[in-house]
């Protein structure tokens, strides 16, 4: 049997649901494995080893009486630490919310909870979410496990890196532009954005709130397929969430792609891309050709300007989100300070970190009056643009694919000082949030031993269609690479 | 006549009457423990969304429709961003190019006149926190520190804002008395200044009596009740008069009215020059009211104090003053056609109500709801001074008793052994002592001063404690005097 810790979640369900191993066996597994490796990887920013035990052990009683202990009973699960969990610090990254405790489960921990969650600790991010490699998080850069001299990615860079790691055997992210899909590509992982609306959004402590969506990051789709069913659902807290069933998707998975129309929009493959990128790309889509898809070339027109239109929406939403951490009621405060006004500025100051605070700056500007219609209200129109563009390309696609970033993971350092060359590895999974359409990653191949993603993006919940081109893909593709982070390469 | 015309437009914040908050499921009335009314929603902790409480819609809607507003088939939210320590995310959600109704109007009399108000607009917004800032004077300046409650933090409230068709202070306050009655009627606020749940900021500029340009305005702020709103107006109108008389400029700034001072100052301008930043709440979903729903709230509206007023006139022969009071409040109205259903004549039921009712409430400072005296027991006593069981005079002093407690006039009377004396027999005997206690008097009448009766009816009266049947002795009296015997 393969180590515990390395296996997929639908693996060790079967295991644990034939008692064929213990849900402690399995925590015990992993929680070697972070004491063997994290040190080096660093995916957490707590780690819930009490918590994680009675979980498992309430998971094992209920098997040993008979009872169905929850889908997601027994196998350990990180959590990006955006997600408010009840009386488990959640710091977002910052050293604003250092010490601060929840008083209320978000909305999908409560969901996974219902189904036995075994939450094994809460994952490193880039401070509130906002970054692409991890190195915003205020305490600590996690590193990839594929190569710990490079970045996971980011957002969330932690909840990829534990499961890449085998600290942890699938998590939870949020991508707001990009933040899963680009870490799992990264990590050489499934991750999926769903559909805007889809999964409740009610304590995932908000970034930007048009675009935010929590999602799962697994080993391969079946487990991502399996944890968005356990996700997914109209949430009353949550108003922009969608109503309707949710369908099955394990039950699409293996439905293969025959007759599909994939398109590959022109502007996502234009300069940038590394040549292994670009490999891994052409290879994959001449799989689906060999499979009896129809590739052709699709465009999206506005795409150039997505870019820009984001980083005006996102810091506006943000600027407005992050406007509460002011050290009234929670968080830090600094004492000290001989008035109000004075005691805001010195506690944001010290809170936020450089990232968050230049985009609280950008997102106040472009608010301000007299700038709102140059900004905001060219960037609102640009959206609508992008939209449209989709769903131009919708009516004669059912799916578009592109890579997931432009290049495999950057070296740690290697952007932090230039904001802009880190905007710009999000320029293809950015469009995907300002539509508000699903979009998955999966790993299909290896630039110099780094993992390379493949995106695939989809109409509006469509994820089941998504999923199973998705998995027929992976099924060709065979990526059976994985990363040793104890010895610090990929092998 | 002044020289000088007012213009004053007002902005109105009234509380609705709902069970719940705006955007959460907390408990929205007055009062409770500081912050036990609050949850993680409206105390804007991480990570929660707001979900908009329907019923406030509904009273919204009400509200708009009963003040003759477009309600807007699709309205969004906001979000206006401001940091201040009442405001749990600092930003407060409210309605702001896209309201839920637009474009209405009311009619008010004032002083026998009635005048129209154009209404801007009525829109939804969420209620701050309350800071008490801990020092002597209770102000911010050179307190120590300050507490938040968050209790009334996201209450629904209503906005309306008038087009500036004020010109007088006594309008502006008729004006809010309407503004209240309809909201009374409508069951969408209780409107009670003293708590905060009714809030009234005025607009006011001044010019020449004629212009149509308009002068540079002030904002009133920090008037706590209809008479504080009057005077401030008044004030404010004399204080601009004297800058502009003596050659100066009014300038534009927020004044704060000192009800203690009697004056209006001005507030730092700086703390008031904010830039909201109003930008569409991402987390709320565009409000779409179909038109179902707008003619179910309408076919819900109950009578409005100004049907009211025009059916008091209709049906009971009300003349307008009457029929203006008594539908000031509308408790005042609901008791004075309990009474008048209870069987009291409807001019003496609205005469009693607007005359010792109504300075008995005006010297306890109550409100009719909390009178002893239930409308069937005025009723009661009306019905004895008809039947002629007690005289006007003894009613008051029954009535007075009543209002002190809350027995029926019936017990109060057989108590006090107060019934008037209609026999002619027991009325004869004291007429008489009377007529020999006189003589001058009589001597007077029988040279044909005739009015020297009403002196003999007054002895008379005084004699039996005021229970004669002042008619009767009048008869008796002239009877006696002109038989000579
Ligand atoms: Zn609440």
């Amino acid at each position: 049997m393969d180590k515990l810790y390395a296996m997929k979640a639908w693996e060790l369900k079967s295991l644990l649901e034939r008692r064929e191993v213990s849900a402690a066996e399995v925590l015990d597994s992993v929680l070697d494995r972070i004491v063997e490796v994290e040190g080096k990887v660093r995916s957490y920013i707590t780690v819930t080893e009490e918590e994680a035990r009675k979980a498992a052990a309430a998971a094992d009683a209920a098997r040993a009486r008979g009872e169905d202990a929850g889908a997601a009973a027994g196998v350990p699960m990180a959590v990006k630490d955006v997600l408010c969990t009840r009386g488990v610090r959640t710091t977002c990254g910052s050293r604003m919310l250092e010490n601060y405790l929840p008083v209320y489960d978000a909305t999908v921990v409560g969901r996974l909870r219902a189904e036995g969650l075994t939450m094994v600790g809460k994952a490193n991010m880039d401070e509130f979410a906002m970054g692409s490699s991890t190195e915003n998080s205020a305490f600590f850069p996690t590193r990839n496990p594929w190569d710990l001299g490079r970045v996971p990615g980011g957002s969330s860079g932690g909840s990829a890196a534990a499961v890449a790691a085998g600290e942890a055997v699938w998590a939870l992210g949020s991508d707001t532009g990009g933040s899963i899909r680009q870490p799992a590509s990264f990590c050489g992982l499934v991750g999926l954005k769903p559909t805007y609306g889809l999964v409740s959004r009610y304590g995932l402590v908000a970034f930007a709130s048009s675009l935010d969506q929590v999602g799962p990051i697994a080993r391969d789709v079946r487990d991502c397929a399996l944890l968005l069913s356990l996700l997914a659902g109209h949430d009353p807290l949550d108003s922009t969430s969608l109503p309707g069933e949710v369908p099955d998707y394990l039950a699409a998975l293996g439905g293969g792609v025959r007759g599909l129309k994939v398109g590959v929009p022109r502007e996502l493959v234009q300069e940038g891309l590394t040549a292994g990128v670009r490999e891994s790309l052409e290879n994959a889509l001449r799989l689906l050709e060999e499979m009896g898809a129809e590739v052709s070339e699709a465009s999206l027109p506005n795409l150039d300007y997505a870019l820009s239109a984001y980083y005006i929406i996102a810091p506006a939403e943000a600027s407005s989100n992050l406007a509460r951490f002011d050290g009234v009621r929670y968080g830090l405060r600094v004492e000290g300070a001989a008035d109000m006004l004075e005691m805001y500025g010195r506690t944001r100051a010290a809170g936020f970190g450089p990232e968050v605070k230049r985009r609280i700056m950008l997102g106040t500007y472009a608010l301000s009056a007299g700038y709102y219609e140059a900004y905001y209200g060219q960037a609102q129109k640009v959206r609508t643009l992008i939209i449209m563009d989709f769903e131009e390309a919708f009516r004669r696609f059912d799916v578009l694919v592109s890579p997931t970033s432009p290049t495999p993971a950057f070296g740690l350092g290697e952007k932090v000082e230039d904001p802009l060359s880190m905007y710009l590895s999000d320029v293809c999974t950015i469009p995907v949030n300002l539509a508000g359409i699903p979009a998955v990653s999966i790993p299909c191949g290896l630039d110099e031993g780094l993992p390379v993603g493949l995106q695939i993006m989809g109409k509006v919940l469509d994820e089941a269609n998504l999923l199973r081109v998705a998995h027929a893909l992976e099924e060709a593709l065979e990526f059976r690479a994985e990363p040793d982070p104890a010895r610090g390469v990929g092998r | 006549m002044s020289a000088y015309e007012a213009v004053i437009g007002l902005e109105i914040h009234a509380e609705l009457k709902t069970s719940s908050k705006m955007f959460c499921a907390c408990d929205a009335s007055f009062g409770g423990e500081p912050n036990s009314r609050t949850c993680p929603v409206c105390l804007g902790l991480p990570g929660v969304l707001p979900v908009l409480n329907r019923q406030a819609v509904v009273l919204a809607t009400r509200l708009a429709l009963a003040l003759n507003c477009e309600i807007a088939p699709h309205s969004i939210f906001h979000r206006k961003n401001y940091f201040y320590p009442d405001m749990p995310k600092n930003f407060q959600i409210s309605q702001y190019d896209l309201p839920l109704g637009v474009g209405g109007h009311l009619e008010v009399e004032a002083d026998g006149e009635s005048f129209r108000v154009g209404i801007t607009r009525v829109h939804l917004e969420e209620d701050t926190g309350k800071t008490v800032h801990v020092s002597e004077s209770g102000r911010i300046h050179g307190s120590e520190y300050s507490l938040e409650d968050f209790n009334r933090a996201g209450v629904p409230l209503l906005e309306i804002v008038t087009e500036p068709d004020i010109r007088t202070p006594e309008q502006a306050r008729a004006f809010m008395q309407e503004l209240k009655s309809i909201m009374e009627h409508l069951e969408v606020s209780d409107c009670r200044m003293e708590e905060g749940s009714l809030r009234c900021d005025a607009n006011i500029s001044l010019r020449p009596a004629g212009s149509t340009k308009l002068g540079v305005k002030t904002e009133v702020k920090n008037m706590n009740s209809f008479r504080a709103l009057q005077r401030a107006l008044a004030y404010e109108i004399e204080r601009q008069e004297g800058v502009l008389e003596s050659g100066g400029e009014v300038n534009q700034e927020t004044r704060h009215w000192d009800a203690d001072a009697n004056v209006t100052t001005p507030l730092r301008t700086k703390e008031y020059a904010y830039d909201y930043r109003y930008f569409p709440e991402p987390d709320l979903v565009p409000l779409e009211l179909d038109r179902e729903f707008i003619a179910s709230v309408e076919a819900t509206l109950p009578e409005l104090p100004a049907q009211r007023r025009r059916r008091l006139r209709e049906d009971y022969g009300l003349p307008a003053h009457d029929a203006v009071i008594l539908t000031s409040s509308k408790a005042m109205g609901d008791f004075y056609e309990a009474a008048v259903a209870a069987g009291a004549d409807p001019k003496a039921a609205s005469n009693w109500m607007m005359g010792e009712l109504s300075a008995y409430l005006n010297a306890k400072g109550m409100e009719i709801e909390e009178v002893p005296v239930s409308p069937a027991q005025l009723a009661g006593m009306i019905k004895l001074v008809e039947k002629g069981t007690i005289s006007g005079k003894i009613a008051k002093s029954v009535f007075e008793e009543m209002l002190e407690s809350g027995r029926s006039a019936e017990e109060i009377v057989a108590e006090r052994g107060l019934t008037q004396i209609s026999d002619e027999g027991e009325l004869d005997a004291v007429v008489g002592e009377v007529i020999k206690e006189n003589a001058s008097v009589v001597e007077d009448f029988r040279k044909g001063k005739e009015k020297a009766v009403s002196f003999l009816v007054g002895q008379v009266m005084r004699k039996t404690q005021g229970r004669a049947n002042p008619q009767l002795v009048n008869d008796l009296l002239l009877r006696k005097l002109r038989g000579g015997d």
